[in-house]
């Protein structure tokens, strides 16, 4: 099983934020918080693996 | 004591064309001596070419303003005679800090490739970079070279003709008028030239303010660009630090967009925050200061018939990247033999247009990085703050964040992909040498390759066989040849061949690749040199 990868991975890096920041463009506050808790769902059912969404919790609660 | 600024560099002398009976016809006027105005006038002059260069000011630019300077358009100066004093008056930097509220994020190195004889970027103040592009047209001044510089001389009106272009200019001793083949417009953001003509310049507005101060001291701040996102001493906005020759520094604060400008420009409000950010002890003085808000926008053509935009006044963006100056100088790098070619009846007036076609793909490049570090360093939403914050507290543990931490993309040079210069890639060849590309300088013993390329055309072969010289309907091309031999070090090798056992390169005096294949092949390069001189 792979680890979480922490290095740079996403080709067009620049882009992807763009095009991520465009998708909330417009929205409220709270349609804004219901779009990244819907993009996270997908993202996590994309990679399936449990250790790694485990390590990417940690990673990302900072502690 | 007086700064370089404050004194006239290039002041009013009456001309014989101001005397003349009927307006005295130029082959090439330019309005504006910034650093675009002054870098075209020297292509042209260098070439051979009439030029006269009307500013309605005679001084420098005021205060340090553009001061960061790309090794593309270094490149492009050395061959307009100026790179090296820049290079060697400018301080060279390589590493940049990345702060967040009171820690320091990450650090970065732009690691410059190796065998390049310009370095990645230079700081130099725009006044030092003026008065060096004015040196050198007094020095082709002296050599005989048709270059003049007029001071004071303010154009009121610009007519338009299919042939020609007429001028109605105010001087300290009254108006005249003048007549010019090509008139390039360097006039900068607020063009008067562009308004006189009616042309649009449609762009995004940024509301923000920034204040620049340009301080003095002896400081032991490392030669490094610092920049902060949400420091203590500018809360909530950015902030920027970095090196300028004589030890000036340049200090950016963002201000937000409800402010009184006039009251945050006056030292008894500027001297306590750059205390606040450099410390109570640090001594200081304060050279310039300067409230500046900017906006992303281009026109939408450059050329109109005989008179061509070029630099700000064509294309604006916001400073993070050092996208301004740097992008100004290949427009005019990219003009520059283009209309040379024209003048002299070698090349059809269309070749004019792949001035507009190239240089509005390069503009649009520049503004769509230039507006995303904008939007990164001044978040106008509380989702789009979120995430560049999130970016940042992720950027101190994790190196994936780094490249998504935009406090500007700096200026690369363009690569011409889809022009219609261009001939088909017959090469199997490394993707930043494909037609479009600008060439990469490599090492060649004693010298390097670019300055053996120059202006003109050549056609360089890497252990390939061709003709020393070909000419095809008046362009003449040269060649230079070159083994993998000549460059101990590869970089030739991995530069242009990559995998590829040869390689014939035609290049344009731009030193932009218009055709590359293994070998020659006479009629196909024949048609290389048609296709990258607009004649098919």
């Amino acid at each position: 099983m792979p680890d979480l990868n922490l290095t740079p991975n996403i080709d067009g890096a620049d882009d992807f934020y763009a095009e991520l920041l465009a998708t909330h463009e417009g929205l409220s506050n709270a349609d804004s918080q219901a779009l990244n808790a819907r993009l996270i769902l997908l993202l996590a059912n994309h990679i399936g693996d449990r250790a790694v969404l485990s390590g990417a919790l940690k990673a990302a609660a900072l502690t | 004591m007086s700064k370089i600024f404050e004194v006239p560099l290039y002041p009013y002398k009456r001309s014989p064309d101001q005397d003349a009976a009927k307006p005295v016809r130029r082959k090439v006027v330019v309005i504006g001596a910034g650093p675009i105005g002054l870098g075209a006038a020297i292509e042209m002059a260098q070439a051979g070419i009439e030029v006269v260069i009307l500013d309605d000011n005679d001084k420098v630019s005021f205060g340090s303003r553009a001061i960061c300077f790309a090794k593309r358009p270094l490149e492009i100066l050395d061959r307009l005679g100026c790179g090296h004093p820049m290079v060697e008056k400018g301080v060279e930097w390589d590493v940049g800090k990345v702060f967040f509220d009171e820690r320091q994020v990450y650090e970065f190195n732009l690691m410059p490739e190796k065998g390049h004889e310009f370095p990645a970027f230079i700081n130099l103040q725009q006044y030092y970079f003026e008065e060096y592009l004015v040196n050198r047209v007094r020095e082709l001044e002296a050599e005989g070279a048709p270059i003049e510089i007029r001071g004071r001389n303010k154009v009121s009106a610009v007519g338009t003709h299919p042939d020609h272009v007429t001028l109605d200019i105010d001087t300290p001793e009254g108006a005249y008028n003048l007549e010019a083949d090509w008139l390039i417009a360097c006039d900068g953001a607020t063009s008067p030239t562009r308004s006189m003509l009616g042309k649009d310049f449609v762009g995004r507005v940024f509301e923000d303010n920034f204040l620049i101060a340009d301080v003095i001291m002896e400081a032991d701040f490392p030669t490094e660009r610092w920049f902060w996102f949400d420091p203590p001493f500018n809360r909530g906005q950015s902030a920027l630090l970095h090196k300028q020759p004589d030890n000036v520094w340049r200090i950016d604060l963002q201000l937000g967009w409800d402010i009184d400008k006039e009251r945050e420009k006056r030292p008894e409000n500027v001297i306590p925050r750059l205390k606040e950010m450099l410390g109570e002890d640090v001594k200081f003085e304060l050279e310039w200061t300067s409230i500046y808000t900017f906006q992303c926008r281009r026109m939408e053509q450059f050329r109109h018939g005989r008179v061509l935009f070029a630099g700000d006044a064509a294309h604006q963006v916001s400073p993070f990247g050092a996208r301004g100056a740097n992008s100004g100088l290949q427009d005019t790098d990219n003009l520059g033999w283009k209309l040379k070619l024209v003048i002299e009846g070698k090349a059809p007036d269309s070749l004019l247009d792949s001035y507009n076609d190239e240089r509005v793909y390069g503009a649009d490049e520049n503004i769509l990085n230039s507006t995303r570090s904008t939007d990164f360093i001044t978040p106008k939403s509380d989702v789009s703050r979120m995430f560049r914050d999130a970016v940042l507290d992720l950027s101190e543990r994790f190196e994936f964040a780094r490249p998504l931490v935009n406090s500007g993309r700096l200026s690369v040079p363009c690569t011409y992909d889809g022009s219609s210069l261009n001939s088909a890639d017959a090469l199997a060849g490394p993707h930043a040498t494909r037609p479009g590309s600008s060439c990469p300088d490599a090492p060649l013993g004693d010298g390097y390759l670019l300055p053996r390329l120059g202006n003109k055309f050549i056609l360089l072969t890497i252990d390939a066989d061709a003709p020393d010289l070909i000419e095809e309907d008046g362009i003449e091309v040269t060649r230079l040849a070159l083994s993998v031999k000549d460059d101990p070090t590869l970089a030739l090798k991995q530069r242009y061949l990559g995998d590829a056992e040869s390689a014939v390169y035609l290049i344009r005096p731009d030193q932009h690749v218009a055709a590359r294949r293994p070998s020659f092949d006479e009629n196909l390069f024949r048609a290389a040199i048609r296709r990258a001189t607009g004649k098919e």
